[in-house]
């Protein structure tokens, strides 16, 4: 119990960034989180023109919020709940299951979504009167 | 038979316990495996938002119009607000990974601090949580519903809202709310809008300088702004009933499933937050008795610890999908 307990990984960015000791690894996540999160308000607040393109369906700039929010998640997961630490097939067990369910109900579901829309818009319905 | 029991005793090694192939407790992993059961959960709360988002692709309201009271100080600070959220919750994270930490290092005193924080963390978020209901409740400026389930929302000539109270005309009236004590089957009535649609449109009519905005985006992402001429048309012809802040029904900020949605998946976000806050007081005061110290383990404050940060992760994409994208 002691043992496993002392062995964190202490790198992140594939050993870019090597911290001297567990807390030292919190405090480094907390200000990358940090960084993240305000990259996303100020984004969020001024909305740049040259973000507003259109890429694969949707807005650039909803594609760079929905990266920066998986970042986030990773560095959570990994770091905050030690899954750095877990043997790979624990992490493999949670981790697999969850992103192969997520992205197929997703892709399911907002599928459906636009296929509804193009019949409100194109199709012999009247939703404004 | 001399073969058989050596063959069950080689059974017995892996299987008889003692090893943890994962090099995980049961209790860790079974947190591990109900998180990613909860986390579908919440994905298919998600998602199906996604789908109503895709739905309304061009009637959703924009986050900023919206989400814009920051506490204790007056006017429109989009965004600020929520982004504080964020921060408390992750901050409330930190004090949590502290605790686990300390906890490895067998220091009572130092858990106990962080998981105080961790606790003061969650109540702050619930409270601003609470505020954030508050204000989307009440609402700010009021709308006209529509006969399609359309929003109307007024502006003046330079695009900033304008509430109803500002050009509705109000008109002495004997319409009182219809209460329980007075029926005759005791049922009651919704508390009435301060102004009757009548009222807003006589209002409208009179003052040139408001402008209808509708509830549909135009190409450069804000909502569009009629002219004078087709305001007045709009507003006569599909106008049916004042809209004051949100409820299940109808809310005055775009379609029903909006406010549906927010109370639904905020909600549920908050209850998860409230149990987390119920669980590490109960862990707390573990760790104040000595519990753990006693268990030689504080791995009881990991695993809440796993559920706290669970709900930080839930968060970042509410926090997305709400309020950003």
């Amino acid at each position: 119990m002691e043992a496993s307990a002392e062995t964190h990984k202490l790198a992140i960015f594939r050993g870019l960034l090597k911290f001297k000791s567990n807390k030292q690894k919190i405090w480094g996540v907390l200000i990358l989180l940090s960084i993240v999160t305000a990259i996303e308000v100020l984004l969020g607040i001024y909305k740049p023109e040259m973000f507003m393109g259109q890429v694969l369906g949707m807005k650039a700039l909803n594609w760079i919020f929905i990266i920066l929010t998986i970042v986030k998640a990773y560095y959570i997961t990994w770091d905050f709940m030690h899954m750095r630490d877990e043997t790979a097939s624990l992490r493999r067990m949670v981790v697999w299951t969850a992103v192969f369910l997520i992205s197929y109900i997703i892709f399911i579901l907002l599928q459906e979504g636009g296929y509804v829309e193009y019949v409100f818009t194109n199709g012999f319905v009247k939703t404004d009167f | 038979m001399d073969s058989t029991v050596v063959n069950t005793s080689a059974e017995n090694k892996r299987w008889g316990g003692g090893i943890e192939p994962l090099k995980a407790s049961y209790g860790k992993m079974m947190m591990w495996f109900f998180l990613t059961s909860d986390s579908l959960t919440f994905t298919g709360f998600l998602a199906a938002y996604g789908f109503s988002r895709f739905k309304f692709a061009d009637s959703w309201p924009i986050a900023d119009d919206v989400f814009t009271h920051v506490p204790f100080i007056h006017g429109n600070y989009p965004m600020i607000f929520v982004a504080f959220m964020t921060f408390i919750l992750i901050m409330s994270s930190v004090t949590m990974v502290l605790a686990v930490d300390a906890g490895h290092q067998m220091k009572k005193a130092k858990v106990s601090l962080y998981m105080f924080l961790t606790i003061l963390g969650g109540f702050i978020f619930l409270s601003s949580q609470a505020y954030e209901w508050t204000t989307f409740i009440k609402g700010g400026y009021g709308a006209v519903g529509t006969h399609g389930g359309n929003i109307i929302q007024f502006v003046d000539a330079s695009g900033e809202r304008v509430a109803l109270k500002d050009f509705a005309i109000a008109e002495s009236s004997d319409r009182t709310q219809h209460a329980r004590k007075d029926g005759l089957w005791f049922s009651g009535e919704k508390a009435l809008p301060s102004f009757t649609f009548e009222e807003v449109l006589a209002g409208f009519e009179a003052n040139p300088g408001v402008f209808v905005r509708t509830t549909y985006t135009a190409e450069d992402g804000h909502k569009t702004i009629l002219s004078r001429s087709e305001s007045l048309r709009e507003l006569r012809t599909k106008g049916k009933n004042v809209v004051e802040g949100a409820n299940l029904i109808q809310n005055e900020y775009g379609p029903p499933l909006f406010a549906n949605y927010f109370f639904f998946i905020t909600g549920f976000h908050g209850f998860h937050v409230s149990i987390g806050v119920m669980l590490n007081i109960i862990i707390f005061f573990n760790v104040l008795i000595g519990t753990y110290e006693r268990r030689r383990s504080y791995e009881m404050v990991e695993k809440v610890g796993l559920y706290w940060h669970f709900v930080d992760l839930v968060w970042v994409f509410v926090f997305t999908f709400f309020y950003l994208v």
